[in-house]
């Protein structure tokens, strides 16, 4: 995920390079002593009143939103413009709770929704949903959006727990029921990302992968299609008969700025609202966080960076290698010097914003001595070289990482030095995305990378595709594991956590799991990311969910200090503002 | 004529497979693809993966794609693009104007502002106007445009606040002033190295031709040296010029591709761009083969706009 943001035409890089040679002339420049403005009069004044008198917030992204089908394949940068159109049975809170979006109800043991084996489910689904054609809202929906993710031509995203649904049963227009295969339990989250396509509008057309719906979508969501300029941006529109909370503004523009700083610079000059993907980047954060008139804060994401290792390897095989390793990681170093501070320190794979999230691992601490001693103590010692050799072994291995990402190029550099200093050799040997994340990846050719990965899947602790045993694909498994780890409690357990549907029962689960991993050390965590949000201060309303892949999944919510629809303060937020007309 | 337009149809058609086989072939030699990106989506498994490789046909020998590819298009059918599902020539077609916009605009303000410049440099020859020309033009060509955008956003947007730091329009205005405003800059920018081209090949022509027997007999008929410069001298002058307005006419449809980015333009040049790194091959391919076929058309409307121009040259 950080990856495939990582690799844009023009980077920070080239820019920076090419603005030191013009350095001189904008010194030059800032001593005629103008002074810094931050909105032009071309700028609009701040978010967002249009030149029309319409309510807007116009969100820049630097990757184009293009896949409008909810259900088909798309990456993290359309989630904004779904969220906004479409609803899900189910949503994830930022909290990591799941809460009733057209369902009435979360399905759980207690109130029947899913039966004590976790086989038969039950959803009872809201009266009052219409379509932003008009059409009522039914279960009929439901059932033609999950039978149509399992059909064999349709081009759909994820298809993992969809497959296991069998027997669809329409009950009456607001109750349907479905057997699962075998018990699934995080599947409950994987429906927060499924969206509810019209029945109505895709039954009869000819090719679901194309067509009229794909470029001009009809949801049951806050926001309605307006339009969309190819390459330059997209405008949604306010649906004022939304069943839910808001919408509070007349318009939601999604604005395609590819380049980073280009998007940033908008930002500063207000031809942007809210900073969205890929967020503002860490070595703006200093200066970002001081600018007049917005708000700029770093936000959890779900994404992990860490020193992964390949335990096929031989070096890395004895734990006390991985400890020592460990021991020898300037973690907070990295995080300040190179990444801005930015970042937060963890020590698991879980997101800290996780219902799952155990706070009560071990500290890791950076000794460079302890390093040694342990290395010592297993038997490995240090050759002519200086590297240490065990058992005809040398403690020497390759890292790899995407090449271009200067940062993670410095960070690198850095722990070459520190791990030279307890004897053990890396090379640096950085490959281009493409190759890089394909077979090197997938099948386990690398010694160690540096990765940033999400773990779990929409905001469930299931963590069985990147750390079960089964999921080694080097050894005939399917999955993303390609640490090759493998220890029995942990894939025991991860067979229970999948199983087991009690929020409770699951936490000591998977809190069990984030000890044994961060005993184990098949990856080394350095930081989670947080991603650096920034908003004009006239936008209320907001909240990150760090459980969603988007900064604009609950635009709904979204209202302008001084606009026309604001929630009425004394009701709260949660009440509808007067209709208009 | 007729055998001329035969031989040239003839290398064109041949001129469009060798194109298309070369494009096709290093389009799928760069490694990953399409799918590449939900590599590292937690959510989606090495099945789903496969599972759409299939279904968009990826998994195929890539001989067979290209055929199937090639046979589509001689029938018209320009394929849709992976990115968001809409016919290719549509995405072209979404694109195309932006483009035509600013690669017209920057255009004109080129060859306007550089024959005016190349003709002066060339009558005023070591002036010091020729000089600073000289120098300018050298400057123009050796700074990257996007060093020019990057500086004049930040003059111009940032420190002035005079003109908007990209874009076409602003969304909800889209007046044609607005669209003007947000012209300026990046048809500027752009122009600059354009000027730079024209006015030092237009200042070579211009001496070629200002020395020439013709020239010296209009001066002893007497005739006034504007009429001179503006009768004789350019219309000659400007002969060489039209290849090179042929050449570069399909930069007009085609776009910059780094200009576009700075100012975040929505024209060709960026599709182009973000097709490749998505791996939209229909979309690509659809762009080299159009932009293949605006070449060899404006080279042919060149070669037939010289033999109309200059009795002298015949077309066989």
């Amino acid at each position: 995920m950080n990856e495939t943001t990582h690799r844009r035409g023009i980077g920070r890089r080239e820019v920076l390079a090419a603005l030191g040679i013009g350095a001189g002339g904008l010194v030059a420049w800032n001593l005629l002593g103008r002074p810094d403005r931050d909105a032009g009069p071309s700028a609009p004044a701040g978010a967002g009143t249009s030149r029309d008198g319409l309510d807007q917030v116009i969100v820049g992204l630097s990757q184009e939103p293009t896949v409008f089908n909810p259900l088909m394949v798309h990456g993290e940068v359309d989630d904004g413009v779904l969220f906004s159109m479409f609803d899900a049975l189910v949503r994830m809170d930022p909290d990591g709770i799941l809460q009733p979006n057209l369902a009435v109800e979360v399905p759980s043991l207690e109130n029947g929704g899913i039966s004590a084996d976790g086989l038969n489910w039950r959803v009872r689904l809201r009266d009052d949903v219409r379509w932003h054609d008009g059409k009522p809202f039914t279960a009929e929906d439901v059932k033609f959006t999950l039978e149509l993710i399992v059909d064999p031509a349709f081009r759909a995203w994820r298809t993992a727990g969809h497959t296991l649904v069998r027997d669809i049963k329409v009950v009456s227009p607001t109750e349907l029921t479905w057997r699962m295969e075998e018990p699934f339990a995080p599947y409950l989250s994987f429906l927060t990302e499924t969206f509810i396509v019209p029945k109505h509008l895709l039954e009869g057309a000819a090719d679901r992968n194309a067509g009229p719906f794909n470029q001009s979508p009809v949801g049951t969501g806050a926001f309605k299609w307006g339009n969309r300029v190819p390459g330059d941006h997209l405008q949604l529109v306010a649906n004022r008969e939304y069943f839910g909370e808001g919408p509070y503004i007349d318009r939601l523009i999604f604005k395609y700025i590819p380049d980073v700083t280009v998007l940033y610079t908008q930002f500063k000059s207000g031809s942007v609202d809210l900073v969205g993907q890929v967020y503002i980047s860490p070595d703006n954060y200093d200066e970002a966080k001081k600018l007049p008139g917005k708000v700029v804060e770093p936000v959890l994401g779900s994404s992990v960076e860490s020193f992964y290792l390949n335990l096929g390897r031989p070096q890395f095989q004895e734990l006390a290698v991985r400890q020592a390793l460990y021991y020898a990681l300037d973690r907070e170093a990295i995080i300040n010097a190179i990444y801005h501070g930015v970042h937060a320190l963890t020590e698991t794979f879980m997101p800290q914003q996780s219902y799952f999230y155990n706070p009560d691992l071990p500290k890791q601490t950076f000794d460079l001595a302890e390093a040694r001693r342990i290395l010592d103590a297993a038997g490995w010692r240090p050759g002519d070289d200086g590297i240490r050799v065990k058992n005809g072994v040398r403690l020497a291995f390759e890292n790899s990482t995407t090449s271009g990402d200067h940062l993670r190029e410095m960070v690198q550099q850095y722990l070459q030095q520190t791990f030279r200093e307890i004897g053990a050799e890396m090379t640096i040997a950085n490959l281009p995305p493409a190759v890089m994340w394909g077979d090197f990846w997938n099948q386990s050719k690398f010694d160690s990378v540096i990765v940033g990965s999400t773990y779990v899947i929409g905001a469930d602790p299931d963590v069985t595709n990147r750390l079960h045993g089964k999921s080694i694909n080097a050894q005939g498994g399917s999955g993303s594991n390609n640490a090759q780890y493998s220890n029995a409690e942990v894939n025991a357990l991860l067979d229970k956590g999948a199983r087991t549907f009690d929020p409770e029962e699951r936490k000591a689960i998977y809190f069990r799991v984030q000890e044994i991993v961060r005993q184990d050390l098949p990856l080394l965590p350095m930081f989670q990311y947080r991603n650096v949000f920034g908003r004009s201060a006239a936008i209320k309303g907001f909240e990150a969910n760090s459980n969603t892949r988007t900064e604009s999944w609950h635009a709904a919510a979204w209202y302008l200090a001084d606009g026309r629809h604001r929630p009425d303060a004394e009701d709260g937020p949660q009440v509808s503002p007067k209709k208009e007309g | 004529m007729l055998r001329f337009l035969l031989n040239r149809a003839t290398q064109i058609v041949a001129l469009l497979v060798i194109v298309s086989l070369i494009g096709f072939f290093v389009l799928n030699l760069i490694p990953g693809g399409p799918l590449a990106q939900y590599a590292l989506d937690p959510g989606m498994t090495q099945a789903d993966i496969e599972r759409l490789k299939e279904q968009l046909g990826l998994n195929r020998p890539l001989w067979v794609q290209y055929l199937d590819w090639a046979w589509r298009l001689v029938r018209g059918d320009w394929g849709t693009s992976f990115r968001d599902g809409a016919a290719v020539l549509d995405v072209i077609g979404g694109h195309l104007m932006a483009t035509l916009l600013l690669m017209g605009s920057s255009t004109v303000i080129a060859i306007a502002v550089g024959t005016w410049v190349g003709i002066r440099g060339a009558t005023h020859r070591y002036s010091t106007f020729d000089n600073v020309a000289t120098i300018g033009a050298m400057v123009a060509l050796s700074i990257p445009t996007f060093w020019f955008g990057l500086v004049g956003i930040y003059i111009f947007s940032l420190k002035l606040g005079w003109l908007p730091a990209g874009n076409m329009y602003t969304v909800g205005d889209q007046s044609l002033l607005d669209y003007l405003h947000h012209l300026i800059m990046p048809s500027i920018v752009l122009a600059l190295v354009h000027i730079a081209v024209w006015s030092r090949y237009m200042r070579t022509a211009t001496l070629d031709v200002i020395n020439q027997d013709f020239v010296k007999t209009a001066r002893a008929k007497g005739l006034s040296e504007r009429r001179i410069l503006m009768k004789h001298v350019v219309g000659n002058a400007l002969l060489p010029m039209i290849t090179l307005a042929g050449m570069q006419l399909p930069a007009i449809l085609t776009g910059a591709l780094v200009t576009e980015t700075v100012f975040t333009w929505p024209g060709m040049g960026r599709l182009f761009l973000d097709s490749i790194s998505y791996g939209d091959y229909p979309v690509v391919m659809g762009l080299l083969m159009f932009s293949a076929v605006l070449v060899i058309f404006a080279n042919l409307l060149a070669d037939i706009a010289i033999a109309i121009v200059d009795p002298r040259i015949r077309l066989s």
